[in-house]
């Protein structure tokens, strides 16, 4: 089954076809970009994606971008793609959030390396996504403006942290959106809305102008709805960046080109380890399909074990509060941002009240978490084990990668879950990144893909690849694509969708 | 490791951050609770493994020392809640 691609719907088009109607003139870039900006305005009042939509902005860089076609020079395939933000993305001279009230009128004097790349390549941006405050969470419910409800059922929530990212993607809003994943903010989500979401290797694109969560584990990546265009945004992002150490001088290959559809031979590890009890028969069942379907594309499978899979979310529980509390202690009142500075007697307690009423609870409970871990007398049993359960899961992965190719499993241990069901307790919420959050400990890449549907709701497949091997993760995730139409199916937001030429939509606790 | 309100008190002042008293009784239970779950970081076996604190090879990137412009001070500064030319304002740190 392919798309039907109707001309008075291109928000349906993938990136890759796009690319050409615009090159062929068969749609303007300006014209693309309003069929964006209608659908947002049609269903983005239920599904809450977006925390600004940016529409002046998106159509001068359409105009552009249409100059850009009309003179055929300096093309990319992104030349005149909408796409949107997660807003942990700061943007000069758009306000930028991190889904806090700390920063809700933060004005960042630059942009994101990222954000530069893209528009240099000519693509457009809607505006910017929902998200969990600071990128803590599992659902996008610790968002301060409410939370996204996902597009297959507005009663469930999309994941997170990169959840408006990821819905934005699902609901037709851009063609292709940046998140970032920390524990599996972009692969979790991506398999809770049936989207392709991809987290880069540790250094494959730079972070600068990422506001900061935990900066050894934090990495920016793509959502799409497929393999291909996943491969086209990678394209324009990777790559080293002075203005970050820790992004990599390596080489950044033609990711399409790696997408021959061809995986005879591909050795797939299953690790045990990642299929125990716990995970939903339903979402089992999906994966165990996709691995029958890569069989019959020529793949081979062997069982692997990754013996220290048990410790990860404990080591990520130390790891990831404990640079938070770092990070985030440069929100103190003083510099940008909130500040309750006046009614304080002193420093101090101008400190203590601004932190207090500017972060929400989830970020409170992890900057506590790691200030603990880091303290005097805890360090040694909390922080610095933790950090030798890292070593022990990079060398898990070194072994098996020894063995495969590429690692698969579930992405998620479950379906997208009803909104307000894990807000109460706290570790419920952090199983949802069991199987995600070992790839951000070694460092390594991963991508979560439509696996296909449990009880009308989607499920992820994930595959780990190498470092700097996203190539043969997302050559597998396509040659998938290429026999099957999990990726092309739709939710239905025709109930939810308001009329064409109908009011703003009013956002719920959002704000433009 | 056991956890009592008053840790809990504790830590909230190191991180500069205070808690009202719902919170520091809700803060106790659930970090007790999460600890406990962490707690099986206890039985790995990390004799002779050393910590890794990045994934990435330790290189050094070196640039050309050639001066480039920073971002303009206004600029810089047009987020800051209170200043004074140039500066930050703060309270007074020392009477």
């Amino acid at each position: 089954m392919t798309t039907p691609t109707m001309t008075n719907e291109p928000w349906r088009w993938t990136i890759a076809e796009t690319a050409e109607k615009l090159r062929a003139k068969e749609i303007s870039a300006v014209e693309l970009t309003q069929a964006h900006l209608d659908r947002i305005r049609a269903v983005d009042g239920a599904v809450h994606a977006f925390l600004r939509v940016t529409a002046d902005e998106a159509l001068a860089e359409a105009k552009a971008a249409d100059e850009r076609l009309a003179r055929g020079q300096d093309l990319t395939p992104l030349t005149g793609i909408p796409l949107a933000l997660k807003d942990v993305l700061v943007t000069e001279g758009i306000t930028t959030t991190a889904g806090s009230r700390f920063l809700e009128h933060f004005v960042p004097p630059y942009s994101a390396t990222v954000v530069k790349r893209l528009r240099a390549a000519g693509a457009i941006s809607l505006g910017k996504l929902n998200m969990d405050e600071f990128a803590m969470g599992s659902s996008t419910e610790n968002s301060a403006y409410g939370p996204t409800h996902n597009p297959w059922d507005l009663d469930r929530v999309p994941g997170g942290s990169s959840g408006g990212s990821a819905a934005a993607v699902a609901a037709g809003e851009a063609m292709g959106t940046l998140g970032s994943d920390t524990g599996g903010s972009i692969r979790q989500p991506a398999a809770l809305t049936n989207t392709v979401g991809l987290k880069t290797t540790y250094g494959r694109v730079s972070r600068y102008g990422l506001i900061a969560f935990a900066s050894s584990l934090d990495q920016i990546g793509p959502f799409t709805r497929t393999a291909r265009d996943c491969a086209l945004l990678l394209q324009h992002i990777a790559g080293y960046d002075p203005n970050d150490s820790t992004s990599a001088d390596v080489s950044v290959p033609d990711y399409a080109a790696q997408l021959t559809g061809d995986i005879k031979g591909l050795k797939i590890g299953i690790p045990k380890e990642y299929f125990v009890e716990g995970t939903e028969p339903g979402v089992v069942k999906v994966v165990e399909e996709a691995i029958a379907t890569l069989k019959t594309l020529g793949a081979e499978f062997i069982d692997i074990s990754l013996p220290h899979t048990k410790y990860g979310l404990p080591a990520y529980y130390i790891i990831a509060p404990a640079e938070a509390s770092a990070n985030l202690a440069r929100y103190d009142g003083v510099k940008y941002g909130l500040s309750l500075r006046a009614e304080a007697a002193d420093l101090e307690d101008a400190y203590m009240r601004t932190r207090q009423a500017g972060f929400g609870p989830e970020v409170r409970r992890r900057i506590m978490l790691g200030t603990y871990a880091l303290s005097s007398g805890y360090y040694d049993a909390y922080y610095k084990r933790a950090e030798q359960v890292r070593t022990l899961i990079r060398r898990d992965f070194d072994a098996a990668f020894a063995q495969c190719d590429v690692i698969i499993s579930p992405t998620s241990p479950t379906v997208a879950f009803k909104l307000g069901a894990r807000v109460d307790d706290p570790y419920a919420m952090y199983l949802s990144d069991l199987f995600t959050i070992p790839a951000n400990l070694a460092g390594i890449c991963g991508v979560s893909f439509q696996g296909g549907f449990s009880e009308g709701l989607p499920v992820g497949v994930q595959l780990l690849g190498k470092p700097f091997d996203e190539g043969t993760i997302l050559r597998a995730a396509d040659a998938f694509q290429r026999v099957t139409d999990y990726h092309t199916r739709w939710p239905n937001l025709a109930a939810a969708a308001k009329p064409k030429g109908a009011t703003k939509a009013k956002k719920a606790g959002g704000k433009k | 490791m056991s956890l009592s309100r008053a840790d809990v008190e504790h830590i909230a002042l190191l991180a500069r951050m205070r808690l009202s008293e719902d919170e520091l009784n809700r803060m106790t239970e659930q970090l007790a609770g999460i600890l406990e779950h962490i707690a099986v970081l206890q039985e790995a076996d990390v004799s002779d493994v050393p910590p890794s604190a990045s994934t990435l090879p330790p290189i050094d990137h070196f640039r050309p020392d050639i001066p480039a412009p920073s971002l303009p001070v206004d600029a810089l500064l047009a987020n800051a809640p209170e200043r004074e030319d140039s500066y930050l304002r703060v309270k007074a740190v020392l009477e």
